[in-house]
């Protein structure tokens, strides 16, 4: 009845979404410059990596296909994130505590 | 659809598999890069206003082309693999080479940015470089490290966009069978991700 067969046809992004993301992509670049021209202090750099996060996602959701492939590549897309940012914490309390 | 199975299974063909290892691949790269990222952070916090002041010496103008270079060309090579899903063989193999330039143009943008780092003595080693402090000196070292590793990555892809380009135009890689584009468009999306981080922390720290 459902369609159980979705995992060879993969699906087909349309132009307009790639083109739509990299209108998005370019908007933010442009953010992020015009962001660390201010003096924000501490916040320029969390701002900056903000922006930049939202880029990645949209890379790998849309230009990656990330958000149409199947659960396995999706959990362990998020558990490199996991261990990245695990490994930045680590770092950092070291760091600190030293 | 189950026509196609059995072509699989004939053809000792699995493209989810091919895909999961490129995948695997793509996260040893985030790794590799995640270390150099983990160096950074540490010296940052340790040398803050060293790093921003030799982060001055660099041009925001080159940052900022060859970031919107590179979002065209993912999208260019996104929009390939699109058209080769849609049997249009021509647009994809022109959306190809799209990339292919863009990278070229890429790699001019850096080799005249380093130029100019060369020119005015900052490269690795250099006196200059020798007499300045020791968080100016870590900048630069990361900075060329960084930017290094990034553009051998842009010149791995283009190769391999080209090997695509190729076969496509052979025939070996086709609407029924691009699993071979998806993998080395992931691979060239890699680049671009890589990039949208390294930008705003090389050239846009205050």
């Amino acid at each position: 009845m459902t369609d159980n067969h979705h995992s060879a046809s993969a699906h087909i992004t349309p132009y307009l979404t790639l083109a739509t993301v990299l209108v998005v992509l370019l908007a933010l670049t442009f953010v992020t410059i015009e962001i660390t021209s201010f003096d924000l202090k501490a916040w320029n750099v969390t701002l900056a990596l903000l922006v930049a996060c939202v880029k990645g996602y949209l890379v790998l959701s849309y230009f990656m296909h990330l958000k149409y492939e199947n659960l396995l590549i999706k959990i362990l897309v998020g558990m490199v994130i996991v261990l990245f940012a695990l490994i930045i914490i680590i770092t950092y309390i070291d760091y600190l505590f030293r | 659809m189950e026509h196609q199975a059995k072509a699989h299974l004939l053809e000792h063909r699995d493209d989810e598999a091919s895909k999961l290892g490129m995948w695997l691949f793509i996260f040893t790269e985030i790794l590799l890069f995640g270390g150099l990222f983990l160096v950074y952070a540490v010296y940052r916090a340790m040398y803050h206003t060293q790093f921003h002041e030799a982060s001055l010496e660099l041009n925001v103008i080159f940052g900022a082309v060859n970031t919107i270079v590179l979002l065209v060309s993912s999208m260019a090579v996104a929009m390939a693999l699109t058209a080769l899903q849609e049997n249009k063989v021509k647009l994809s193999r022109q959306l190809i080479w799209l990339t292919i330039l863009c990278a070229f143009i890429f790699l001019v943008n850096k080799y005249f940015e380093w130029g100019g780092k060369f020119e005015h003595d900052i490269y690795p080693g250099s006196e200059l470089l020798k007499k300045l402090e020791h968080g100016h000196i870590l900048y630069f070292g990361l900075y060329f490290a960084m930017t290094g590793l990034h553009a051998l990555h842009v010149t791995v892809g283009m190769i391999i966009l080209i090997v695509v380009e190729r076969r496509i135009k052979a025939g070996k890689v086709h609407a029924g069978k691009f699993v071979f584009l998806e993998n080395a468009a992931l691979y060239w999306h890699l680049v671009d991700l890589i990039w949208i981080f390294l930008f705003p922390l090389l050239y846009l720290i205050t």
